[in-house]
């Protein structure tokens, strides 16, 4: 008896060991931990409850019959985020490259299932080489597996991709349709064909790195949203983020005991906008004296920085902010940002986190590269993904909020519950001297007139309170009072309803 | 007694004579520029008037704009601060004419002493000392010898024309006198063109020491002991204390004496300072008279309990002073330290812009001393390009030196300011200075202590260790309140250990934290055990925790995994890891600063506005290189580090693209 209990004990020590010592130095060589050196930081400590440990692969072509080491290169299994449940798996790049046979992928479905079935959200370390080209159509089979899952659980429960060493060709499109990808700078890159191929067929000459490192895919693709110095940094903060993040969408958001005033006042906030209109300042500083604590996590940080996405505390639980960004070209809206917050807004609806909406903007952004572009339809999406979430949604105007931006960012017609504006705010078709020039056509020639004109358009329109004549705003607020202010508001809406029509989904403009 | 008075001036000195006045029952009226109309002194006058744009040239200083707010408000006297019309001889005339008063010198007075030569004859004549010379031409080698001996080595050989240290001299006997005339004559004739020489005292390990002077118009003077200004960075004064440390009662007494002697030689009324160089066998001697009440005068009230604003109030009104030389005692010890929006590790450039956070320490009792914050700002307002970017006069009082240099130090931990840079972790690293704490210094201080500028300060082993010890504490209570989050599993909550390793400054500790009700005791791996008490909770931006019983006050702000802790002028990440985390991380490999482009790219479509750069300027991180205008919005680009401009590829008026290169650097 004493002989199978050491049996087992020799087994796990031999799969704990994957690739091996030596395999295992050159991982730390190239700066990146093992997968179970990962598992260990993004859980709390011993929580890891291993799955799969002996399972083998079942190829027996190009001699791999051989070669069947524990684990098949990917570890699976549940453990706790600060006591919460995740299911995760953990590539490991020290047996056969991390790559992905039929085996490996059935493992990563069976955490997946388990993961859906029981409400926990997924985190996906990824460090692969990719399909095990012994296995043929085996591994793409299980790749299809695994993107299969990634969409059925989308909207179910929430899906982490951290990507640590390389992510390229097909095995890209699983993280690609989970809610978050970060990435670690320097050791890590995502492309569906490679710099070889690349040279080949289009002669462009690049690097792995420039091509699809952290850099590239935080600040150019936009296909990550952040990246961090090295896997310790990124699994801290993915273990940051899961706190702000439901398990399931059955279940609302977290919470947790907040150390901070309610109706704290910002006094400083009344000097945020400007004396001049064309004057820019951070909304970040809105958003930090609005949260508890301080405490902003962002979403995108460095892509379409004239929209700000990301998670606050209010009162301990989760919100979501989407805010104008004054400091980068205005606040305006482009195709970028109008993509970049529209799925943040569709994520937060997903996950019935509240949304609270900041609105500085002057408008779309003309141009020839914007209309060639789509921005029609990319300005659509963010309208549609407003429109359609159910969730309490909060909107407080600080500055401009003219023309289809208006409208877009949240506004009361589009389902808002609770739109506040500061007095500084100007909610109009368009700015003054623009509006004039149209509606006072004949006196252009004389610019006394004009300026006459314009004042007077400002003096009737350049403030929040025609929109508040209408309803469309419901309150006129002191900007040193807004944490205050949009908390109650979230506080009355804890119970909000609503649904939308039946239809099997919805058609967004993709 | 006057029923209002307007305050010619604006920032702290305003707010600060607006107090005095309030105190005495006295209306006020402020004057603001279009850049200042929600200023504090604004806020705090009972009236304000608006004198027009920004530039101090168009508001602040225009005479006949100050006139008409005068008149406008019915002010019976102007208080004029310091800087703009202080010490402006037509603007007194201009108030003698209109019969209005000002709280401040005769138009004589301010006259005589405004001219560096007038005023050294007039100081001479009343055997005030000054520094001894020659200033006539010299004609040969001989005669420079002869005139060094009469004034005694060593002596200082200057061209005329000089600057730059170019034709300058220092000369200790007569061999290098002659050596020294020759050189100098011919260096200033090929680099000036002018070769005419002059001879004076060289004064040895100077130190700036200021005498303030009251009189009234009744003939009394009185002198309110000096204040010591040594502490300075290029001619700009950063710390300054009363008394000096250097100073005995001889020396005190013929300083005052003579100042007072010069204050009624010129018919001086009001208060005044004389300031002097003091060599280190304190030899001191007269350098000029400044008609005006200083910037630092509150080290003077801290030690004499005397309001100067009230009695330059007082004697504008005509009223005799109140006390004699024989009342005005030294009481305890006071600390000046100018906080500037300067930051010192750019080089000292200005940063302006907003405070998004300005809380200073409360005024009042700390410890065994007192804070007095002299300011101007408030949270939300803004450090303005127009004007000097002072953000307050921090002083503090103590029964002795050393006991005002430590309520200053725990000043300064507590002095929250963010959103610009500023020199709070240099002054900081001063009042820690050996060097300033034994009171040993010259006005060659910061150039001698700080050759390469400052670059912040290292933590002593000892103050280390109190530092990690508290963030392990406060990161266990970050870490048991991360563990109380909702929709955990019933009895598999997480368990926050009582092991951690604290990374700091190159250094890691590991710890082990027993924590109870009043607070943690934190055992370190050499058996070292600290007690953290203090009420930090998540979120808090200022620790006020004691270690062992002994204060310890640190700005806390947020990194990943950890705080960024400021404290003593220095500024640390602080790592706090489980031990397994901490040897994870230690694999980690070490990062070099990314090599980003050497290039400024257009971020948006837009209109170049203005370009404030030129090549081969050398730029700072942070300055603005241009203005780029899209939708109707100014957005200033700054550079991202140090750098050369070698290249610019845009002029004003230009319509650019995304990344179109604007300029290029070295």
């Amino acid at each position: 008896m004493k002989d199978i209990l050491q049996e087992l004990e020799t087994r796990r020590a031999a799969a704990r060991l994957g690739g091996g010592q030596k395999r295992i130095e050159a991982q730390h060589a190239r700066g990146k931990l093992t997968a179970r050196e990962r598992v260990e930081l993004l859980l709390d400590e011993g929580s890891f409850e291993e799955y799969d440990m002996f399972v083998t692969h079942r190829c027996t072509d190009f001699g791999m019959e051989k070669n069947r080491p524990a684990g098949d290169g990917v570890v699976t299994g549940w453990g706790t985020i600060n006591g919460r449940m995740v299911y995760v798996f953990s590539q490991d790049f020290t047996v056969l490259g991390g790559s992905v046979s039929a085996t490996h992928a059935m493992k990563i479905c069976k955490i997946m299932d388990m993961a859906m079935q029981n409400g926990a959200p997924v985190v996906g370390i990824n460090d692969s080489g990719g399909a095990r080209i012994q296995e043929g159509v085996d591994s793409l089979a299980g790749y299809g597996e695994v993107f299969q899952r990634n969409i059925m659980a989308s909207g179910v429960v929430p899906q982490i991709s951290v990507i640590m060493g390389p992510c390229a060709g097909g095995a890209v499109y699983s993280p690609a349709m989970t809610d978050f990808i970060f990435m670690v700078k320097d050791s890590s890159y995502m492309f569906v064909t490679g710099p070889d191929v690349v040279k080949t067929v289009t002669n462009e000459h690049v690097t792995a790195e420039e091509l699809g490192g952290a850099s590239t895919h935080t600040k150019k693709s936009s296909v990550a949203d952040g990246a961090f110095e090295n896997d310790v940094e990124a699994l801290a903060e993915v273990r940051r983020l899961v706190d702000f993040l439901p398990l399931n969408n059955r279940q609302p958001p977290p919470t947790r005991p907040f150390f901070d005033d309610v109706d704290r006042l910002e006094a400083s906030l009344d000097t945020l906008v400007p004396e001049n209109p064309n004057t820019p300042y951070d909304m970040k500083e809105l958003i930090l004296k609005i949260a508890d604590e301080a405490d902003f996590y962002e979403i995108q940080e460095d892509f379409a920085k004239n929209i700000i996405t990301g998670f606050i505390r209010l009162e301990g639980q989760t919100v979501g902010v989407v805010a104008n960004q004054p400091m980068v070209l205005a606040g305006v809206l482009d195709i970028d940002s109008a993509r970049k917050a529209a799925r943040f807004v569709r994520f937060c609806d997903c996950f019935e986190i509240p949304i609270l909406t900041l609105v500085d903007v002057p408008g779309f952004l003309p141009g020839t590269s914007q209309e060639y572009n789509g921005v029609i339809k990319h300005g659509a999406k963010l309208l549609f993904a407003y429109g359609e979430a159910t969730v309490p949604k909060v909107t407080v105007i600080t500055r401009k909020s003219y023309g289809g931006a208006y409208v877009v960012m949240a506004s009361k017609h589009l389902r808002a519950d609770v739109n506040y504006a500061w007095p500084t705010s100007e909610i109009a078709v368009m700015g003054a001297k623009g509006a004039t020039e149209i509606i006072h056509r004949a006196d252009l020639g004389d610019p006394d007139k004009i300026a006459a004109h314009t004042a007077e358009y400002e003096d009737r329109f350049a403030n929040p309170f025609v929109a508040a004549e209408r309803g469309f705003i419901d309150e006129v607020i002191q900007p040193r009072s807004t944490r205050k202010r949009v908390a109650r508001a979230f506080a009355a809406l804890r119970s909000k309803q609503q649904s939308m029509p039946w239809k099997k989904h919805d058609n967004i403009p993709l | 007694m006057f029923d209002k008075i307007l305050i010619a001036n604006r920032g702290e000195i305003a707010c600060r004579v607006i107090k005095t006045a309030r105190k005495m029952g006295i209306k006020t009226v402020a004057i603001y520029s279009d850049a200042d109309k929600h200023a504090l002194h604004v806020e705090m006058a009972d009236e304000a008037v608006h004198i027009g744009p920004p530039p101090a040239n168009q508001s602040y200083i225009v005479i006949d704009k100050v006139m008409d707010a005068i008149r406008q408000t019915g002010a019976q006297a102007v208080h004029p601060g310091y800087g703009f019309l202080s010490e402006n001889p037509k603007f007194a005339e201009a108030l003698e004419a209109a019969g209005v008063a000002f709280i401040g010198p005769p138009k004589g007075a301010i006259e005589a002493m405004g001219d560096k030569i007038t005023s050294k004859k007039i100081a001479q004549e009343a055997n005030v000392s000054t520094v001894p010379g020659y200033m006539g031409l010299i004609e040969d080698a001989d005669e420079a010898v002869k005139i060094s001996n009469e004034i005694g080595y060593p002596v200082m050989i200057k061209a005329s024309a000089g600057g730059g240290g170019k034709g300058m001299r220092i000369a200790w006997n007569d061999a290098e006198a002659r050596e020294g005339f020759q050189s100098s004559k011919n260096e200033a004739a090929s680099s000036f063109g002018d070769d005419r020489i002059f001879i004076e005292k060289f004064v040895t390990q100077p130190r700036h020491i200021e005498i303030q002077v009251l009189c009234d118009a009744h003939g009394n003077g009185i002198y309110l002991n000096e204040r010591e200004c040594s502490i300075q960075r290029r001619n700009q004064k950063v710390v300054e204390e009363a008394p000096s440390p250097f100073l005995d009662e001889a020396t005190r007494k013929a300083m005052g004496e003579q100042s007072v002697a010069l204050a009624k030689a010129v018919g001086y009324t009001s208060a005044g300072t004389v300031e002097f160089i003091v060599d280190g066998d304190k030899n001191f001697y007269f350098l000029e008279m400044n008609t005006r009440l200083q910037v630092e005068h509150p080290v003077t009230e801290l030690i004499t309990g005397v309001d100067l604003v009230e009695q330059m109030i007082r004697v504008a009104n005509g009223e005799p002073l109140s006390m004699t030389q024989d009342d005005v005692k030294i009481d305890g010890w006071a600390i000046e330290n100018r906080l500037y929006a300067e930051d010192p590790y750019r080089n000292f450039l200005p940063s302006i812009g907003r405070l998004t956070r300005y809380r200073p320490p409360a005024e009042g009792p700390l410890g065994d001393g007192i804070v007095r914050n002299d300011t101007g700002i408030f949270e939300g307002g803004e450090i303005s390009m127009y004007y000097d970017p002072m953000i307050a006069k921090l002083c503090t009082w103590g029964p002795n030196r050393d006991a005002a240099i430590e309520t200053m130090r725990n000043a300064l931990d507590s002095f929250e300011v963010e959103g610009i840079g500023h020199n709070l972790p240099f002054v900081a690293a001063v009042m820690d200075h050996p060097k300033f704490i034994s009171g040993d210094m010259t006005t060659a201080f910061i150039a001698e202590e700080y050759p390469d500028g400052f670059d912040g300060v290292t933590l002593g082993a000892d103050a280390l260790k109190r530092v990690a010890a508290a963030c392990a504490a406060m990161n266990r209570v970050a870490e048991i309140r991360r563990a109380r989050i909702s929709g955990t599993l019933d009895n598999h909550e997480r368990h926050v250990g009582e092991d951690w390793n604290v990374a700091l400054q190159g250094e890691s500790f590991d710890v082990t934290i027993a924590a109870d009700h009043e607070g943690s005791t934190v055992r370190f791996a050499d058996g070292a055990e600290l007690r953290v008490q203090g009420n930090w909770t998540p979120g808090d931006q200022l620790a006020r925790m004691t270690v062992n019983g002994d204060p310890l006050v640190m700005k806390v702000g947020k990194i990943s995994g950890g705080f960024r802790i400021r404290t003593r002028g220095a500024e640390l990440k602080v790592h706090v890891r489980s031990p397994r985390q901490a040897e994870l991380a230690r694999q980690m490999p070490e990062k070099l600063p990314p090599d980003t482009s050497k290039m400024l790219l257009c971020p948006m479509p837009g209109l170049i506005v203005k370009v404030d750069v030129e090549e081969g300027d050398e730029v700072q991180e942070g300055q603005a290189l241009c203005t780029v205008e899209a939708m109707k919005m100014e957005n200033i680009l700054r550079a991202e580090r140090k750098g050369v401009v070698s290249k610019i590829n845009a002029a004003a008026g230009d319509s650019l693209a995304v990344d179109d290169v604007i300029m290029e650097f070295e």
